[in-house]
């Protein structure tokens, strides 16, 4: 790593300052801008952590029956604090190894984006609103791309909310090595609809599969999407699975998704 | 450098880090404390599991400056207060659930978080949460074998392998 300064305000207000210097960058649970660092991939002239804020922590039941979670809360709390949301704590329980989930947060894995990540999914999935110091961005707004979100220079996720379906489920084909979602599937009912976010499966990171959405929303059933198919074309290929292998997963992984939806 | 603080293992302990300070090398070379080993430097292998605030962590993928005031617990503490083998170490002993003995600190620490959390662990259970431990001697059933019997379970009819 290159030498950096470290800094660990407590409150989100003292956060901002301290970002709005040159070359300053978050820290949420580092699990990966640690790794990132260590590559010397990145060179920050200052860390801020967001570890110490407490009201940046925790989950807690909004006005409107959604589920609130604080932009530095980490995935085992979600995994054991989220029940409302059962898909959701679900998900936040597969992420990684027990490590991983002690120490990542909500708040870095939605502003990192990674294609192959679950909480995008997630996200996308529920149209979770993603609030920041600045503002409150829809998910359908929020994500633009691989490791390309709508976040501005030093603006953090202080919160984001997941409106909660009558139904879901995230199915991860988990990709052995990495532990990511070599195909990730979340599938969520709600009143007005169903919604199906796809991760580690395209160039452009996690998106919606709106043919399969419309099928669902007039019958949620895996057999309403049995006749569907899913092009090849811009998804990722690599050593672990071609494009073509990926577009059948993410059939198969909708399917069963559908069918454990609770 | 900045001064951090934290408890260790029962002990008050304070030191300069540089931003840039991780906790395993904060451990290992201002402490002392090298049962705490890095293996991958990747965050994937878990050698460097230790304990923080009560929760497992991989202390090569956090900061020393994130410790400040917390309790953190190594290998070197997780023995009995008369140097005797903690249970899990003692069943560790007993069932060979080492061989090389490299990823043996964050095997043991990662075990006593989860029979912190789940005293009475399945195989699958025990499995599922060394996903990030990787032995490269490949001796899991041993390990998991181990981590069964410091449970308290039977395990006199899994074969030895
Ligand atoms: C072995 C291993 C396995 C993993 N498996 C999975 C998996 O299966 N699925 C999965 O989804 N992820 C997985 N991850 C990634 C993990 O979930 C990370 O914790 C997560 O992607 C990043 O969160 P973090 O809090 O650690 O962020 P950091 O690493 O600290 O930061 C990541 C980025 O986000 C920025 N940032 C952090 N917090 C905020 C904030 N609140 N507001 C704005 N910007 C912020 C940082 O500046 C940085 O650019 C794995 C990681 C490892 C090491």
């Amino acid at each position: 790593m290159y030498a950096f300064e470290f800094e660990r305000p407590t409150t989100v207000d003292d956060a901002v300052k301290a970002l709005a210097s040159e070359d300053a960058q978050a820290l949420g649970g580092g699990q990966t801008l640690i790794p990132t660092l260590k590559q010397r991939l990145a060179a920050p002239e200052t860390l801020v952590s967001l570890g110490g804020i407490a009201e940046m922590k925790g989950v807690c039941i909004g006005d409107s029956g959604e589920v609130c979670i604080g932009g530095a809360t980490s995935h085992a709390t979600v995994a054991a604090e989220a029940g409302q949301y059962p898909a959701l704590a679900e998900l936040a329980a597969h992420i990684g190894d027990p490590a991983v989930r002690n120490r990542g947060t909500i708040g870095g894995s939605l502003a990192n984006n990674d294609p192959s990540a679950c909480y995008p999914a997630a996200a996308l999935g529920s149209n979770a609103t993603i609030i920041t110091n600045k503002r409150d961005i829809a998910a359908d707004d929020y994500f633009q791309g691989m490791f390309t979100t709508a976040l501005e220079e030093g603006e953090i996720i202080t919160e984001v909310r997941f409106p909660v379906p009558e139904k879901a489920n995230y199915q991860k084909f988990v990709q052995p090595a990495s532990r990511f979602a070599l195909v990730g599937v979340f599938v969520a009912k709600y009143s007005d609809g169903v919604r199906v976010a796809v991760t580690g499966a395209s160039e452009e990171g996690v998106h919606r599969w709106s043919e399969a959405e419309e099928a669902l929303s007039a019958d949620f059933s895996a057999d309403a999407i049995s006749g569907l198919s899913v092009p090849a074309d811009g998804l990722i290929g690599d050593l672990h699975g071609t494009p073509e292998y990926r577009a059948h997963l993410v059939k198969v992984m909708t399917g069963r998704a559908v069918t454990a939806s609770a | 450098m900045t001064q951090v603080s934290m408890t260790v293992n029962g002990k008050a302990v304070s030191g300069e880090v540089e931003g840039r300070t991780l906790l395993s090398g904060f451990l290992r070379d201002s402490l002392n404390l090298t049962g705490t080993h890095v293996g991958c430097d990747t965050s994937q292998c878990g050698a460097c599991v230790v304990h923080v605030d009560g929760v497992a962590v991989k202390a090569c993928a956090m900061l020393a400056g994130e410790a400040e005031g917390a309790e953190v617990t190594t290998i070197e503490g997780m023995a009995k207060p008369d140097g005797s083998l903690s249970t899990i170490q003692q069943a560790f002993q007993d069932h060979h659930g080492l061989q090389c003995g490299f990823c043996t600190p964050g095997m043991v620490m990662s075990a006593a978080a989860l029979l912190q959390d789940n005293p009475n662990p399945s195989e699958t259970e025990i499995r599922e949460y060394l996903e990030g431990n990787i032995c490269r001697c490949t001796g899991y059933h041993n390990i998991v074998k181990a981590i069964m019997a410091a449970a308290g379970q039977d395990v006199s009819k899994i074969a030895a392998e």
